[in-house]
């Protein structure tokens, strides 16, 4: 007798489902618990129930959030910000789990971090506090985002209740054209489904160009799953994910590492597998993409121009035009910018520095803006090429690593009314400060942007 | 552990808006603070601050328990600051057609009943809301009936072991601990099995 198909997620779950309950709810293991300077509420929970943290060695910590990306050698100037760096630190140490600080060498956005430090592997279910947890998705993990109270939850019981999800298999099928990066790929996804259409949905992302990708580009697809309202986003463990992963810090080593690769060999959906629902891209037809309005759904080909406020969702979109400033029927390429941001959890991998300065290299950027590493590693492998030196000679700044003008809290900020083209994935309003416009894209596009002060086809600028 | 909810009778208001995120809900530089301060005082901050008769400010909303909202409220940030915010600020009911998933989960988890229902009956009650604000609806969760401001009835699906921690005020971590052996034999297979799940530092 065969048993019936399985899919990743299938095989991923079910190897982790400690008990059922008969009203439907999974009782989930979680191999990897990852903090961050917000996670003090789930402490704060954990402390006043006077629990423990029952498996420290799943559990790590770093700052990211909140840490400035200049002048770190001196003590950090917000208080209130000092504070949570410190609490991070204290509550590390306290309960005997690995915290990467400000000042270790590993230090970065955790979703950088975690992969980079093998961390994160295939098979595993690995949850933080934060919706972008789904990045890691990208080496075939169950990897998801939960609130404060589920912190304090996974802290004391390494487990969580959940409700099987359902999936949605996304096929992209035939190759990226040129200058077409993942970045664009995820955002024709989510204009397509839309920012809810795969709510209460685990993603698997399959197909020739999904495979074609490498690690950093799966990651930047799983990582903006959170934006289609996914709760997760997978991709199929195969050569590339092995190669990446041997011999990182905290990875399995020698035989080991075998029978993991064993193991993890057999995680990709059988043939015939079940999805509660499929959609299918062609790859050869994605163009570079960028968003108008303060919902990542709001991406359009950078080809096409800004919506009039038409039909069942004409006050949606009014309301958005409003806010970002622009006037229907203007095409994409005449939006002028005032800042750029290269950074996040999203785009700020060696990968990602590296198109940008493709792009940069013996240009300048005519509009002020940061470039921030997503890891202290990151940045290290960017000077040991120079790409600090192209970013500096094109006018930006070069900074230290962290979330920075992703969310906007650590101080580096739009002003109100400024425009800003970013490798971010949130355009939402006030994402990047009160009042502050967003428009979301790839890093090569961003650079395509800084050079010429608008949005602007990095095709045009890079074929001439 | 959050108050246990049974039946609301409270005045509604609706905001008639798409794609509420966090970040709307709560401004993210607000969640340095300890719960301790009151997270009332930031809900819908720069919203209220940006435009002049915002829905909830309207002097017939105040006191306002339930809120009507359009599709996918509450994507985007994990952060649970957005139902806190949405607690201390007095609402104890959401109502739309469609939450991010992680929002419904923590609202669950503080005592915030989030309800599901189809398009057509939301567009309705947004209507009637917009007109009335103020309205005064009735949630009884341990019967899944909402009662409209008309005095209509509608019945509404909601997840049965959130149901359970919400009307009976659970301790999730508690109801945890009685799987204990089965944890044990869990944490033994991986140990025995699958070596390779544990973090090998060095
Ligand atoms: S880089 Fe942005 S999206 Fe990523 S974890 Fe930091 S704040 Fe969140």
């Amino acid at each position: 007798m065969n048993a019936a198909p399985r899919s990743l997620f299938d095989k991923v779950w079910q190897s982790h489902v400690v008990a059922m309950r008969e009203d439907g709810q999974a009782l989930l293991g979680i191999d990897r618990h990852l903090l961050h300077e917000g996670s003090f509420h789930g402490f704060a929970m954990l402390d006043h129930a006077g629990r423990h943290i029952r498996r420290p060695e799943l559990t790590f910590a770093v700052a990211d959030h909140y840490v400035p990306t200049r002048d770190r050698a001196r003590p950090i100037a917000d208080p209130a910000i000092a504070r949570m760096v410190r609490l991070l630190a204290e509550n590390a140490a306290r309960h005997g789990i690995a915290h990467f600080g400000l000042s270790d060498a590993r230090q970065g956005i955790v979703h950088v971090v975690a992969p980079e430090q093998g961390i994160t592997l295939p098979g595993l279910t690995l949850v933080c506090g934060d919706s972008h947890t789904s990045t890691h998705g990208a080496f075939g993990a169950l990897a998801f985002g939960i609130g404060a109270t589920e912190v304090a939850h996974v802290l004391a019981t390494q487990m969580l209740w959940q409700r099987r999800p359902r999936t949605l298999r996304v096929t992209l099928d035939g190759a990226l054209g040129a200058h077409v990066a993942a970045k664009d790929v995820i955002l024709a996804i989510i204009a397509r489904i839309g920012a809810g259409g795969a709510a209460g949905h685990v993603l698997e992302y399959d197909g020739a160009a999904i495979r074609a990708l490498d690690m950093a580009g799966r990651m930047t697809i799983c990582n903006m799953s959170i934006e289609a309202g996914a709760r997760a986003g997978m991709i199929a463990p195969d050569e590339t994910t092995f190669q990446w992963v041997a011999g990182r810090a905290y990875a399995p080593k020698g035989a080991l590492f075998d029978q993991a690769v064993a193991a993890w060999r057999a995680l990709p959906s059988d043939p015939g597998a079940a999805f509660d629902r499929e959609v299918t891209l062609d790859a050869g037809a994605i163009t570079p993409h960028v968003t108008w309005g303060t919902s990542p759904e709001t991406a359009l080909p950078i080809t096409a121009r800004v919506p009039e406020p038409r039909g069942a969702q004409a006050g949606e979109i009014r309301t958005m035009l409003d806010y970002m400033g622009l006037t229907p029927g203007m095409a994409l390429q005449e939006i002028a910018i005032d800042r750029v941001f290269i950074g996040s959890c999203t785009n700020a991998r060696i990968e990602d520095l590296r198109a940008a300065a493709a792009v940069l290299r013996g240009r300048r950027a005519v509009v002020p803006g940061l470039v921030v590493p997503g890891s202290t590693p990151v940045r290290a492998q960017a000077e040991a090429e120079g790409l600090d030196r192209i970013f500096r000679e094109a006018g930006l700044e070069w900074r230290e690593a962290g979330c920075s003008m992703c969310v906007g809290i650590n101080g580096d900020l739009l002003a109100p009314g400024q425009r800003s083209a970013s490798t971010t994935n949130r355009n939402f309003q006030g994402r990047q400060g009160p009042g502050a416009r967003t428009h979301l894209m790839s890093p090569a596009m961003v650079a395509a942007a800084a050079v010429t002060g608008r949005i602007s086809d990095v095709r045009q600028l890079q074929e001439g | 552990m959050a108050t246990p909810f049974t039946v609301l009778t409270a005045a509604a208001v609706a905001l008639d808006r798409a794609n509420v995120d966090t970040d709307q809900i709560i401004p993210a530089r607000f969640l340095k603070q300890p719960r301790g301060v009151g997270y009332g005082q930031f809900l819908f901050h720069d919203l209220r601050a940006g435009e002049d008769g915002f829905p909830l400010d309207a002097p017939a909303a105040a006191g306002a328990a339930i809120l009507v909202a359009a599709r996918n409220f509450g994507c985007g940030s994990s952060r649970e600051g957005a139902v806190y915010a949405l607690v201390d600020g007095g609402i104890r009911c959401v109502i739309a057609p469609s939450f991010g998933d992680i929002f419904a989960s923590n609202a669950a988890k503080n005592g915030l009943l989030t309800i599901a229902l189809e398009e057509a009956r939301i567009a309705a009650l947004l209507a009637r809301l917009t007109a009335m604000p103020g309205s005064t609806m009735t949630v009884d969760l341990p019967a899944q009936r909402l009662t409209d401001p008309d005095g209509a009835t509608c019945d509404f699906a909601i997840d049965p072991f959130r149901k359970r921690c919400m009307v009976e005020g659970l301790d999730d971590v508690a109801l945890t601990l009685e799987y204990a052996a089965a944890i044990a034999a869990y944490d033994r297979r991986i140990a025995t099995e699958e070596g390779w799940r544990i973090p090998q530092p060095g």
